[in-house]
């Protein structure tokens, strides 16, 4: 070709997209209004009528961490995971594929708002935590929170990005059910896994949720992680990423045939 | 002259269904092309493995010489969204956006809204337009980026006259500026109205390509419906000025004719015993399938 034509630099797509993304979701707020209540019900309901749990200034902010990964989990996987498929199933999204973007400004754009929706979905559960329970953190460990959240959202966006892209949102909504409750329960966000028979700890500690719920607790307590959570829950994300990238891929909008 | 599209021996199925089958087909810079056919000819299916949404199960595919699927080949690409498809809760002018921050030099907003009269809607959630303005505004995305390459499939498809007219002419601008245009139609006054080189598709292959001029005239055939007498041993299709023949279920006999005054003055000189004789135009649907018909016999 005579001209050099480039494509635009892989981050301003990136925001491109997580900004329209973002108007999208705003627009019809429904969608992530249920994802913001649920865990702060839970809290409401499960956490603090407990006195002991609720006063005791560790164990509640346990509480909160395990709760605040599962509203990041469940965030991830039910808006951004069916999501994708519900887009899918519409007519533009198969337009927006001819754009001269690749896969990975879009997927970006998706994670990027991802995060910022998990952030919103911790205000109400962190705010009720600092109001109703003895929860605490030091200004130190208030930036560690802050900065676990992406480290928990990422490997479930992509989880949820690749279950969303080889699914139809049917299918897709079953899936993300079958897996986002057995991984939460396995995982320790709603019974702490010091309550766990032997069996079930050492396989809670493989899954990516124990990893994250792990961490999420030692970033806010002083409760220290298990040896190898770090790396169970980096192996996850790399795992979730390559899913997530090869369902793109293949990926060719609806199939009627 | 360089090739914008070029497609080598394709093939593309959908399990038993054969979308496109061992179809070649070259498309030069600055050229007009109507992709015309019936539905379910393969025209979309073409569109989509020129723009990357889909891949050929055999054969070449080439969009400016690299691969459709690669981000970067679609550069120069611009195509249009189905009209029903527009995200219903963004503005026009933020989907405007949205298309045109993909692009190295796209127009400005005003620019491209002024093209297709939608210059007032800019604030208006695209789920609030009617019909027409969600076409013109689907045409508008794929023009927003100065795309070299312009994709529409059935671009004025249930519009009124008027709005079809509209579009017709910013396209015809648009390829005035020296774009190559590429579009589907099963309309032939919209093929007439802006292709300059026609490619017939049907059952998957290319049944014609040539200009605009030799198309027409190949489609331009007449219909004479006629019945004759049990035992009349005659040859319908041989007869000057016959296309093909054909017996309905009913007894009767249709002849598509290239030349039907010829026709008819041969079925009397040669005193053909027939009765009930209609005349009329084959419509494009028959002329495309005595095509396909054809092909099929030639294989």
């Amino acid at each position: 070709m005579s001209t050099v034509l480039t494509p635009r630099p892989f981050w301003a797509l990136a925001v491109v997209h997580a900004r329209f993304q973002f108007l999208e979701t705003v627009r019809i707020p429904i969608a992530v209004i249920g994802n913001l209540l649920f865990p702060s019900l839970a809290l409401l309901f499960f956490v603090i009528p407990q006195r002991a749990v609720a006063d005791d200034p560790g164990i509640a902010t346990a509480a909160v961490a395990q709760l605040g990964v599962f509203a990041v989990m469940s965030t991830c996987l039910f808006s951004f995971g069916v999501g994708v498929s519900e887009d899918r199933a519409m007519p533009f999204d198969p337009f927006l594929r001819t754009l001269p973007a690749g896969a990975g400004p879009r997927l970006m754009g998706r994670v990027l708002n991802g995060v910022l929706w998990s952030y919103l979905a911790l205000v109400p559960l962190v705010l009720l935590g600092a109001f109703l329970t003895a929860a605490t953190v030091t200004p130190t460990q208030a930036l560690a929170a802050i900065a676990m959240v992406p480290a928990v959202a990422v490997p479930f966006l992509l989880l949820g990005l690749a279950i969303g892209y080889r699914l139809s949102s049917k299918a897709a909504i079953a899936v993300v059910q079958a897996t986002l409750f057995p991984l939460a329960f396995a995982g320790g966000l709603f019974m702490p896994p010091e309550s766990f028979p032997a069996w079930l700890d050492a396989i809670s500690k493989l899954l990516p949720s124990r990893a994250a719920r792990d961490l999420a607790v030692q970033a806010v307590t002083g409760y220290s992680a298990y040896t190898f959570a770090l790396l169970v829950l980096l192996a996850w994300t790399a795992l979730f990423a390559v899913m997530a990238v090869t369902a793109y891929r293949r990926d060719e909008g609806r199939r009627f045939h | 002259m360089t090739a914008v599209v070029e497609l080598a021996g394709v093939t593309r199925t959908f399990g038993a269904v054969t979308a496109l089958d061992d179809v070649s087909l070259t498309v030069g810079e600055g050229q007009l092309v109507g992709l015309l056919g019936p539905n379910g000819a393969g025209k979309t299916t073409l569109l989509s493995l020129v723009s990357g949404l889909r891949r050929a199960d055999s054969g070449t595919v080439r969009l400016f010489g690299g691969d459709p699927r690669d981000a970067s080949s679609r550069i120069a690409l611009g195509t249009t969204p189905q009209e029903t498809g527009l995200p219903p809760t963004l503005t026009v002018g933020e989907v405007v956006d949205l298309v045109a921050k993909h692009y190295p030099a796209p127009m400005a907003r005003g620019e491209v809204l002024a093209r297709f009269g939608l210059e007032d809607l800019l604030a208006r959630q695209t789920g609030g337009l009617s019909g027409g303005q969600k076409r013109r505004l689907a045409v508008a995305l794929a023009l927003v980026g100065r795309p070299r390459l312009v994709l529409l499939d059935e671009p004025t498809t249930g519009l009124d006259v008027e709005a079809r007219h509209i579009l017709w002419q910013a396209l015809r601008d648009y390829h005035a500026d020296g774009a190559t245009v590429l579009l589907t139609s099963h309309y032939l006054e919209e093929i007439e109205a802006l292709a300059q080189r026609v490619v017939v598709i049907g059952g998957g292959r290319v049944l014609a390509d040539d200009s605009l001029a030799s198309v027409l005239g190949l489609v331009a055939l007449r219909r004479v419906v006629l019945s004759l007498p049990p035992g009349a041993d005659v040859d319908l299709a041989r007869l000057p000025g016959a296309y093909s023949a054909q017996q309905g279920l009913d007894g009767r006999w249709t002849v598509l004719a290239s030349d039907a005054d010829r026709l008819v003055r041969a079925l009397v000189v040669d005193d053909v015993p027939f009765h009930d004789l209609e005349l009329r135009g084959a419509s494009l649907e028959e002329a495309f399938l005595t095509l396909t018909s054809e092909k099929e016999a030639v294989r």
